[in-house]
């Protein structure tokens, strides 16, 4: 008897609860009208970047192919003759009908030149769409990380400085000249 | 003597106004759990999205309409109909204000509740004539529910049928001008209120329907217009559910100041709001759980019910 008191104020009480709801705000958003923040780091589409000096930064070292869980990114290296056969795609193509955004081929890349962004609408009314070739990857600006250049950083020779003449970079030892 | 015209015309709007409300219905529907689940629900068609019944209907329309090859065709084709027919049917005694009612029958409650059992025969032959076992399931189910809710839905509504001294609706709406019927018929209407959700297949009720368990229950084959039609109905009874609790309990048209269509109408919505509620709130019950609260409650509490109103009564008539 006492359970079934307990059992019709807990229906009243949850109709009264239910209907509190009328004066409450939905939690909504109103998607085309009203944008959502997304934050800066948010993982989205998926573009290539250029170094501060315009070049490309990706170095076709295939490790975002690697790296990637479902096998969307493929792309061919080539070398460049004119700038000490520096290395660069010849195509570079993401589906991302594959995608799952997840960010691995991001954090593998080792000269920042594949990143994420904060930009989902990327819909297509056929999947071939999806598809995005190196022209459509390729963006003209920095992305997320400004001021680095991996042939800057990296020991290497590029068309204008030889070993030893990048930042923070000691001139190269002579390693016959090193005695025991 | 009978004004054709007259009838005609009533007719005309009941019908056109049944469809057209069952049919809003729906979007209503839709808004209101939506306020309650704190989304906005269909919002996008027209001011509000009060288009949205007509957008489902486009699309319903132009869906194929299947009929399983297992089927019984000639009974799996009718019985959306007789889902709709039924429940408009109901509404022909349905008095909206004096003098505004297609046939003020001096049964008329009998005849409501002949044809509320008419509609329980639709949801049993559609799920036999589909041939399925979730539809058969579902259609055992809504048997034994119907069954066991329509015999204290008659018996709760007595009470107001005493009362009032007639079966003609319009009298028992005119013997609620001084006090609503819920007051000394508390217990009647949580009674019928209960026993109407059921018929309707209505949350906490709509074990016939049970999503989660039997697909859609008995009309888990229907397609098209044809499930269209099990929809309609459903709100439709809903509708007529509103309208009868209304008349039986809560003084039909009567109310100061507005004019009696305009009260008629607010106090169904209020219900119907309620009902929407209801379903927002409430879990569903367990078929167990539900005939036995049937059985067990609410049929003894409708016979002392109609017992006490019945030695009252007498008891003042001397």
């Amino acid at each position: 008897m006492m359970n079934t008191w307990i059992y019709a104020r807990n229906l009243v009480v949850g109709l009264w609860i239910v209907f509190k709801r009328t004066f409450t705000k939905p939690v909504t958003v109103q998607y085309p009208e009203e944008q959502p923040y997304l934050p800066p780091r948010w993982r989205g589409r998926i573009v290539l970047t250029r170094d501060p000096d315009g070049e490309e930064r990706c170095v076709a070292c295939y490790l975002c192919s690697a790296a990637c869980p479902v096998d969307c990114i493929s792309l061919q290296a080539a070398d460049n003759p004119e700038a000490h056969e520096r290395r660069y795609p010849a195509f570079f193509r993401i589906n991302f009908s594959r995608c799952i955004y997840c960010g691995m081929c991001e954090e593998a890349c080792p000269t920042n030149a594949i990143q994420l962004i904060p930009d989902f609408e990327q819909s297509e009314y056929a999947r071939r769409n999806l598809v995005y070739e190196k022209e459509d990857l390729l963006i003209s600006g920095t992305g997320k990380y400004h001021d680095y250049n991996f042939y800057r950083m990296a020991g290497v020779r590029t068309r204008d400085k030889d070993k030893g003449q990048g930042e923070h970079e000691l001139p190269p030892v002579d390693v016959k000249s090193l005695m025991p | 003597m009978i004004d054709w015209s007259h009838t005609a015309l009533t007719i005309a709007v009941i019908l056109g106004s049944c469809l057209t409300l069952a049919g809003m219905l729906i979007w209503v529907e839709r808004r209101l759990l939506g306020m309650w689940q704190e989304r906005y629900g269909p919002n996008r068609l027209g001011p509000g999205g009060c288009l949205q019944s007509l957008a489902d209907m486009i699309k319903i329309f132009t869906k194929e309409d299947w009929i399983p090859p297992f089927a019984d065709k000639a009974v799996f084709v009718i019985t959306p109909a007789i889902v709709v027919i039924t429940a408009l049917m109901s509404f022909a005694v349905i008095p909206i204000a004096p003098n505004f009612v297609v046939a003020d029958l001096n049964v008329g409650v009998l005849f409501f509740l002949a044809m509320s059992s008419l509609a329980a025969y639709s949801v049993i032959i559609g799920g036999w004539a589909s041939n399925n076992k979730f539809a058969f399931l579902g259609s055992l189910r809504a048997i034994a529910q119907l069954l066991s809710y329509e015999v204290f839905m008659g018996v709760s509504l007595m009470g107001a049928v005493i009362l009032a001294g007639s079966f003609k609706l319009s009298d028992i709406v005119n013997a609620q001008q001084h006090q609503w019927f819920v007051i000394p018929q508390f217990l009647g209407f949580l009674g019928f209120f209960m026993a109407g959700l059921a018929e309707a297949h209505r949350t906490p009720f709509d074990m016939p329907e049970a999503e989660a368990e039997l697909v859609a229950g008995y009309h888990s084959e229907y397609s098209g217009m044809k499930f269209g039609m099990f929809f309609v109905g459903e709100y439709l009874s809903i509708l007529l559910l509103s309208a009868m609790t209304v008349i039986l309990f809560f003084g039909g048209w009567h109310g100061p100041w507005l004019p009696p269509v305009v009260w008629f109408g607010l106090k169904m919505f209020g219900f119907i709001a309620l009902i929407i509620l209801i379903r927002a709130a409430w879990p569903r019950y367990r078929f167990d759980q539900l005939l036995s609260f049937g059985w067990k409650v609410v049929m003894p509490l409708a016979l002392i019910n109609l017992l006490v109103t019945g030695g009252v009564v007498l008891w003042r008539a001397g």
